[in-house]
């Protein structure tokens, strides 16, 4: 089942009406008979659940949680991810519960860090072993790494921090040094992926406080800073969560997933897969306007989604989109290369939930997309229940490309070789 | 009262300790019951019923408690050293435990008017129409009054972070006056 950037034809008939349910306060005020009727409360933010239909089958949809305690490399269901002919999946290294972003030191230690939990993983190679290493506690959605020049930087809910020469002390690892601070501490879409971009500076999101709202001027955007915490720039506006980023090898643009508002429909908005043209200079639609051309039901009137950057695919409704990374090595066939993977979380807002795979995704050679595929499938199995969820992907010297899954709290590596490709079909 | 009888719950499992060899999931469960109530339903001040309570909910509670993600004595103490199998055992033994008992009566026109707050505020959807919840959502029904009202007072300043960010999102429209209104229905919810 190959998925195409087709346009989704917006179904906005009377299923929207009900969706403005305005708030009832404790200080409302009761009007007497005859009188004339009291004013309606102000509409507050809209939170995750209050734009929820009053229907039976919506009300029973809440945010799925993963397991807080890490899978035995031996309980986790590999022969049910399905990989190409070709390519092997293994488990690289297990025990790590919430296996979220991954980042790759000078020395090879593989870094692994969580959203849920305090802390960040190390896993170093001991004679082609990998031993598990968890660093640091008490840190706050601590999603963001990146590594460079022997430093370990890291984006928590309110503060990008850095940790110094931090292989040569994986036993008694550095405290981190807080490089920026100039953020919001919202725990909604708090949580930040963090990247450094070929012109060497610190790429992450400030993602909008609530499912659907108008954002402050500080939120809903993609923001760099140098290497040192100096110089912030807003590079892009209008986006409501980002948990996944990387540069194109060649052009060297900016490519993002962004996963679109709750609560609108079963099968919209997309989420997306979008590329940055102009730094400093686009807005990507939120609130007003959803998968680049659906209007909101209430944001979306007047301007609706004139002037959107509109998304390079639609990536599926709820299939949350988390980490993208572009191929660039020589272990698979030449078919992959320049393209990218993207890993879909999956949903929890659908009944039918959707996602829960790897896609690849292959370009033209405008960098527009020519075609979504998947690749990996599996984690979400047909009995509608996760029995994994990818997370994030790390190309590794050899070819190979590590698979973080945080329902299992373990990291996967894919392989391919003509030897592995089965000759009976 | 409270203190005293929580130090010296304290000072026994401390004596007691984790890991303990050869005791029995009920012999571990026997301090935390001594607080939170052998039938499901806790008698003291600030310390939640466990009755009937989501089992997957529990272990993530136990979890956060046990590595100190979630700040709290004595269960920060509590449960130092305990592992990932006996935190599991815990939390499916608590779930079997009775739900707790609600309190009786409540003001007619104030049950009303919570009522439809909690609808509105859809609390109602994610721990279901009889807030006994499911898997990760907690059991908030017959819930003590006194530990609602502080819960959701402690998420809304942050003073207590979710295992996710779903209950900070949801609290963004309500506060103080909101949190003694909800707390009162649901401790009374049959």
């Amino acid at each position: 089942m190959a998925l195409t950037s087709m346009s989704w034809k917006p179904m906005l008939a009377g299923a929207i009406v009900g969706l403005m349910a305005l708030p009832i306060t404790l200080n409302a005020q009761q009007s007497a008979p005859g009188a004339a009727p009291a004013p309606l409360p102000a509409p507050t933010t809209n939170s995750v659940l209050m734009d929820a239909p009053k229907n039976p089958a919506a009300q029973k949809l809440a945010p799925v949680a993963p397991p807080p305690i890490a899978k035995a490399a031996d309980q986790i269901p590999l022969s049910k991810f399905k990989v190409p002919n070709g390519f092997k999946l293994e488990v690289y290294a297990s025990g790590m519960v919430n296996a979220r972003s991954l980042a790759r030191g000078d020395k090879g230690t593989i870094f692994v860090s969580t959203r849920l939990l305090d802390r960040i993983y190390a896993v170093t190679d001991n004679n082609g072993k990998h031993e598990v290493k968890p660093l640091y506690s008490g840190l706050l959605r601590p999603n963001g790494i990146a590594f460079k020049n022997g430093t370990l930087y890291l984006a928590e809910l309110n503060k990008i921090s850095k940790m110094e020469n931090i292989e040569a002390n994986l036993d008694n690892p550095p405290k981190p040094v807080v490089i920026y601070d100039n953020l919001p501490s919202d725990e909604p879409h708090g949580w930040k992926y963090l990247a450094i971009g070929p012109d060497n500076k610190l790429y992450f999101n400030v993602g909008a406080p609530c499912n659907i709202c108008e954002p402050p001027p500080t939120h809903a955007q993609l923001r760099r800073i140098n290497m040192d915490g100096s110089g912030m720039e807003v590079y892009a506006r209008g986006i409501r969560q980002v948990v996944g980023l990387d540069f194109h090898p060649v052009s060297h643009q900016l490519y993002f997933s962004e996963n679109q508002r709750d609560w609108l429909s079963e099968d919209l908005p997309n989420d997306k897969l979008n590329r940055v043209v102009k730094p400093g200079q686009e807005d990507f639609g939120f609130p007003r306007c959803h998968q680049g051309n659906v209007p909101d039901p209430e944001f979306g009137w007047g301007k609706g989604c004139e002037g959107v950057s509109k998304p390079l695919a639609l990536l599926g409704p709820h299939s949350a989109p988390l980490g993208i990374r572009f191929y660039t090595g020589t272990m698979f066939p030449k078919e992959f290369q320049n393209g990218l993977f993207v890993a879909r979380h999956g949903s929890w807002n659908k009944t039918k939930k959707f996602g829960g795979d790897i896609v690849f995704v292959t370009l033209n050679a405008n960098g527009t997309v020519k075609s979504v595929k998947p690749f990996i499938t599996g984690f979400l199995q047909p009995d509608n229940n996760y029995i994994g969820r990818p997370v994030d992907m790390l190309q590794m010297p050899d070819g190979s490309l590590l698979i973080s899954d945080d329902w299992n709290g373990a990291v996967y590596r894919l392989s391919y070789s003509k030897a592995q490709v089965s000759q009976a079909r | 009262m409270s203190k005293l009888f929580v130090a010296g719950v304290v000072a026994a499992s401390l004596i007691a300790g984790f890991p303990a060899a050869a005791q029995s999931v009920s012999e571990k469960l026997a301090p935390c019951l001594a607080c939170h109530g052998e039938s499901g339903t806790s008698q003291n001040e600030k310390v939640p019923s466990l009755g009937g309570q989501n089992s997957y909910y529990v272990l993530i509670q136990l979890v956060l408690f046990r590595d100190k993600i979630r700040v709290g004595e004595p269960m920060n103490d509590l449960l130092k050293g305990a592992s990932d199998g006996d935190l599991q055992a815990f939390a499916d033994t608590i779930a079997k435990l009775p739900a707790p008992k609600p309190v009786d009566g409540g003001d007619v026109a104030r049950m009303e008017k919570a009522k439809a707050l909690a609808h509105q505020n859809r609390c109602d959807a994610c721990h279901r129409l009889d807030f006994a919840g499911t898997e990760n959502v907690p059991r908030i029904g017959a819930q003590r009054e006194d530990y609602l009202a502080k819960t959701l007072h402690d998420y809304k300043t942050g003073a207590r972070h979710g295992y996710d960010a779903s209950m900070a999102d949801v609290l963004a429209p309500l506060g103080d006056p909101e949190f003694t209104e909800l707390a009162y229905y649901l401790a009374r919810t049959k």
